[in-house]
């Protein structure tokens, strides 16, 4: 073997660190997608629904299916 | 613990058949299936024998030498020591391969030839589609899919423009 001196490897702590790099890392993952989830998606939906029945008029949406003639009980 | 010991039992029916034959080693006869066999892991650290287990005559001697004091050994002896008690080095044993490129590369192949048979399949065992998936029938049920308004708020009516009477940009 060459008399090359390889320098010291890491001997403690291996768990205490791997550990800590995957606790933070599984939070900041976790809240992250939460938070778009809240953002991109359940605010989306819920703003979508609020605008739509904002101004809604169920007999004028009535009126528009059966003058398209889908029903069978009212022409 | 308990998984190590597991892993040790597979370990050595998934290697006891591979029979390594070196320059420096000795041949190993019969494989008694039942004694503890050695096993290059990196979960199992230390295996429960050593790689050799015949000693030339010169590693005998060196054996004895192990015995005093260390810092007597050179380095090529420490070596031989080691390459006595284990096969492969952590190195050695965790090297990357090119295996990965044959196994998706077959992978891809088969898929390849699953495609071939279901083309067959389509044209050659498949009898015709309904006719609900004619061009004309699916432009009539989509018609009358937004006449009902179908899914106003997200869904697809709400992507038809009903002033325009079009899609919405």
């Amino acid at each position: 073997m060459a008399p090359e001196v390889l320098p010291k490897p890491q001997m403690r702590g291996l768990l205490a660190r791997r550990l800590r790099f995957h606790m933070v890392t599984a939070f900041v993952l976790s809240l992250g997608v939460a938070a778009l989830y809240k953002v991109g998606v359940a605010d989306k939906r819920k703003k979508a629904y609020a605008d739509f029945y904002r101004n809604y008029d169920a007999m004028k949406d009535f009126e528009e299916m059966r003058k398209a003639g889908i029903f069978q009980s009212v022409k | 613990m308990l998984a190590t010991r597991v892993f040790s039992l597979v370990g050595k029916r998934a290697i006891s058949t591979s029979v390594c034959v070196r320059a420096h080693e000795s041949v190993v006869k019969s494989e008694d299936f039942t004694l503890p066999a050695y096993v290059d892991r990196r979960d199992y650290p230390l295996p429960d024998v050593a790689h050799v287990k015949h000693l030339s005559a010169s590693q005998k001697a060196l054996k004895e030498k192990e015995k005093a004091s260390w810092s007597s050994l050179s380095m090529d002896e420490k070596v031989e020591l080691y390459r006595i008690k284990f096969k492969e080095s952590f190195a050695e044993m965790n090297r990357r391969s090119n295996e990965w490129k044959t196994v998706v590369g077959t992978a891809m192949f088969f898929f390849g030839i699953t495609a071939l048979i279901v083309m067959w399949e389509k044209r050659y065992v498949y009898g015709p589609l309904p006719q609900t998936f004619d061009k004309e029938w699916v432009a009539m049920q989509t018609k009358r899919m937004l006449d009902m308004k179908v899914n106003p708020i997200q869904g697809l009516a709400s992507k038809w423009d009903y002033e325009k009477n079009e899609w919405k940009k």
